[in-house]
């Protein structure tokens, strides 16, 4: 736990990519085989299942260190993060040390899973009697939640690149899919025997970067691919030994969320690998992001929400073809073939994702423009000769999206923020006028320097007017610009509206809140752009 | 009517006439350390410990100041006053005030922990104590200097073997002679900005012993810099001034950065929790030595702390002072103390 906790430790200190490396290379140069199994699975997303509640953990602390509920709460809002709070309450380690490698203390916790609660309390009491500061907060945060440490696959891949004698493109394979960490071993889980028998497993995402500047600086537009740049789940369709494996950008398998996709087991050519778009879509027009919400929470999917959000795939790929690795082949020869695979299916729920003509940049600017009316949120280019690389690669391909919408709001409640934003007042709610009235239409947390952060704090602390467990209520005085992707109507929010990706576009000095939007102006850009 | 009185002026003593800590300009003022929020310009006359007086003076220009050592009662009117080592800064002091039998003693800011430097924390039995509490929250718990200095040292030699100078961030009144004697133990290439320099002199010119160090002016070398250690106030964190140190590593040492949070906020590559403040613990024992019957909570986590004593059979009350300023109020670059530090190291 030492060595994983002062991993951590420099990870979140530094904002360097390169020191981040050189701290995971040394890392894998030195922590054991089944520790650095963990710490991949870890920082991709695989933590071990959650065991034991924070509200459990919580009690324990206060218990251990004799403080009421109050003095924990008021701590545990200046610190901005469960595990840490916790970590620092703790009294002093006391007991001596047994077997405390990241690898044996998640085995333990595994083991507890099915105990009762007082057995779970003597290892969680146990272990931290055990531990230092930093490694209290590591070990609480494998119990409570992810690390949200600012490492990249990418980054973890490059590491490993740099101990094990592997291409980093093999390594991205290797790691991806469904292996169970606490059964595989270093050694297997980079072999190529053990990928090759894992049947489900994708391909490491080819990722776009944003067009910066003028479009026509990337090129010949006779170079180019152009299609629409879909709002949904970026995905894998995968069809091999007779079986279907839908994988989610981030690295999940979601095959059960969606039965639409079951019947394509049969349609589909053995060994077949599709890159595309889950999204929700009637009669090949997709739909609002937030239906699909609606469908990827939950755990049973019910018949209203096959009617109401039924699910499609756009594909526009094709990475693997009668079970051969194709990627390296140019984008232009994978979309014949994409073409023949999808026509040859020929079920609606299937659908090409197709190629927009054009003949020069001016006119696909036009058309980028209408990108809204068709759903989409912009525009990707795909130069024509590109292979299918791995991770995000400037150079092939690009993503242009349209203008963001805005709106001018009101600040009206604001909380503190979390990890490097703690005990600031950071996460803020939003307003339009209706009337005389201020209606709460969004929150944001984005957007902002960390010296404007600094002002809108000082601001808060001046000027809240009521206190409701964590949440200020603050006057309303500061204007802000708020853009997002898209809008949707909702019968969740009193605005009635719900908005995609909204952020802070910047702090509008220049208004008073008297010069704000209305409900209206919201009300008109659902019924212009909600469908 | 209260010995001590909270006025917008700042705590009155009505049988002595006179303020301690005033924020706005009186006759008298009793001043427990010469950091800009407890000790401003415009009073009459000031009484202050005879190792604040020559801070006081680079701060504050020739004023009348009177001066008094430890435990040496003072009177003033019908009142008796008497000041004892608060170990925050050098000549950090509580006041005692005496009359009629009862007393009221005002910590100012304290910390428990003898930094060898500042004088030891003395516990003054009392009727009345006026108590700090700016980390008066159970997850701030200090370690022993001893300890967070080995951690200064360690990040100064591996900067060294990666060839970065190290930039200590530290208040330029307190915690950077504090670091000093830490960081004189590791090399004597040791530079420091403006604004500790003139600290640094006045103290000298007083007579306290403290290592050589190296003013930086426009015409340092760059070369100079390399593998030396730096100590720099936090307003000159993150500014052009750093860019000749390049390349360099930052370590800010204050009891904020007790909080991952924080450390990661301000960008720095280490932070030390290193604090001229008493601790959770620290606060809770300093009350409970006084054994007054009434504890007034100010500048800090006065709402947490001071419900905490109540709890616990301490009565206790917040109150609202001009110190530090209000509950969140945090140690931040932008903070007033801070502009001042600078300016007093440019016109000096």
């Amino acid at each position: 736990m030492k060595t994983f906790a002062s991993l951590i430790a420099r990870l979140g200190a530094s904002t360097k990519t390169n020191e981040k490396l050189d701290a995971l290379t040394e890392y894998f140069a030195t922590a054991g085989d089944p520790d650095k199994v963990w710490v991949i699975a870890l920082f991709s997303g695989r933590r071990p299942k959650r065991v034991i509640s924070s509200a459990l953990l919580q009690l324990w602390c206060m218990e251990a260190a004799n403080l009421p509920a109050w003095l924990f709460e008021e701590c545990y809002h200046t610190v901005g993060d469960l595990g840490e709070t916790i970590a620092l309450l703790l009294p002093p380690p006391n007991l001596e040390r047994n077997d405390t490698t990241l690898s044996s203390v998640i085995g333990t916790l595994m083991a507890v899973e099915k105990e009762e609660e007082a057995v779970k309390k003597a290892f969680v009491m146990d272990t931290w009697m055990q531990l230092d500061k930093d490694e209290r907060f590591v070990f609480n945060k494998l119990l409570t939640g992810n690390f949200r440490i600012g490492v990249s696959q990418k980054m973890i891949v490059n590491a490993l690149a740099k101990t094990v004698q592997l291409e980093p493109s093999v390594i991205a394979h290797r790691i991806s899919g469904n292996w169970n960490p606490a059964t595989t071993s270093f050694e297997a889980l980079l072999s190529e025997k053990s990928s090759a028998a894992d049947h489900s497993k994708p391909y490491p995402f080819y990722l776009a970067y944003a067009i910066d500047g003028e479009v026509s600086a990337i090129g010949n537009e006779d170079e180019w691919q152009a299609e629409w740049k879909w709002d949904g789940i970026r995905g894998q369709l995968i069809k091999r030994n007779h079986e279907i494996f839908v994988w989610s950008r981030g690295e999940e398998l979601m095959t059960e969320k969606f039965p639409e996709y079951h019947a394509l087991k049969n349609m589909l050519p053995e060994g077949l690998v599709l890159d595309g778009e889950i999204i929700p879509s009637i009669e090949n027009k997709p739909l609002p992001f937030a239906l699909l919400q609606t469908r990827i929470g939950r755990k049973n999917i019910t018949g209203k929400n096959l009617r109401e959000a039924p699910i499609a795939f756009f594909a526009y790929d094709v990475l693997e073809h009668n079970g051969n690795d194709i990627r390296g082949q140019p984008l232009s020869m994978r979309r014949i073939l994409l073409e023949e695979i999808v026509s040859a299916v020929n079920y609606p729920v299937l659908i090409i994702s197709p190629v927009i003509e054009f003949t020069s940049w001016s006119q696909l600017e036009q058309i980028r423009n209408g990108s809204r009316n068709m759903g989409a949120e912009g525009i990707m280019l795909k130069r024509r000769s590109s292979a299918y690389q791995v991770g995000r690669k400037v150079g092939d391909w690009w993503k242009w999206k349209v203008d963001p919408l805005v709106i001018d709001a009101v600040m009206i409640y604001a909380q503190k923020g979390h990890g490097r934003r703690s005990n600031l007042y950071t996460d803020y709610t939003f307003a339009v006028k209706d009337g005389d009235r201020l209606i709460s239409f969004t929150k944001a947390y984005s957007g902002l320097t960390d010296k404007e952060f600094t002002q809108v704090d000082a601001f808060v602390k001046k000027n809240s007017l009521e206190k409701f467990g964590p949440v200020r209520t603050v006057k309303p005085e500061l204007v802000f610009e708020i853009a997002f992707e898209g809008i949707a109507a909702s019968n969740r929010h009193k605005s009635g509206v719900a908005l995609r990706f909204p952020r802070i576009n910047r702090w509008r000095k220049d208004k008073k809140p008297d010069e704000i939007n209305t409900l209206d102006d919201l009300k008109k850009m659902l019924q212009t752009y909600g469908k | 009517m209260e010995l001590i009185e909270f006025t917008d002026k700042g705590l009155y003593c009505s049988a002595g006439d006179f303020y301690i800590d005033p924020w706005a300009p009186v006759n008298k003022a009793v001043i427990t350390h010469a950091h800009s929020d407890h000790a401003r310009p415009g009073n009459a006359h000031y009484l202050c410990h005879t190792q604040t007086a020559p801070v006081l003076k680079l701060r504050l220009g020739d004023v009348s100041i009177q001066t008094t050592e430890w435990g040496a009662p003072v009177y003033i009117n019908s009142a008796k006053v008497s000041l004892h080592p608060a170990g925050h800064i050098i000549g950090s002091s509580q006041v005692r005030v005496e009359h009629n039998g009862e007393v009221w003693v005002v910590s100012g800011d304290y910390k428990i922990e003898n930094d060898g430097l500042s004088g030891a924390f003395e516990p003054v039995r009392c009727h009345v104590f006026i108590s700090e509490s700016t980390f008066g929250l159970p997850v701030y718990r200090w370690k022993p200097q001893q300890e967070i200095f080995a951690d200064i040292q360690r990040w100064i030699s591996g900067n060294r073997q990666a060839g970065k100078t190290s930039v200590v961030i530290a208040y330029s009144l307190g915690k950077a002679q504090r670091v000093l004697k830490c960081i004189a133990e590791t090399t004597d290439r040791i530079f420091v900005h403006g604004a500790v320099w003139n600290v640094h002199q006045a103290l000298l010119a007083a007579g306290s012993a403290l290592p050589a160090v190296q003013r930086i002016t426009p015409e340092t070398n760059k070369s100079a810099f390399k593998n030396a250690v730096i100590i720099a106030p936090p307003g000159a964190d993150g500014t052009p001034w750093m860019k000749k140190f390049n390349p360099y590593s930052v370590g800010v040492c204050s009891g904020w950065m007790q909080v991952r949070g924080n450390v990661r906020r301000g960008n720095a590559d280490a932070g030390f929790a290193l604090s001229d403040h008493a601790d959770w613990e620290g606060l809770l024992a300093a009350v409970k030595e006084t054994r007054a019957e009434k504890v007034f909570v100010t500048h800090g986590f006065q709402a947490a702390f001071s419900r905490y004593l109540n709890e616990n059979g301490i009565r206790s009350e917040e109150v609202k002072t001009a110190y530090g300023g209000e509950e969140e109020e945090q140690e931040k670059p932008s903070a007033s103390k801070e502009q001042e530090e600078e300016m007093t190291g440019g016109n000096i």
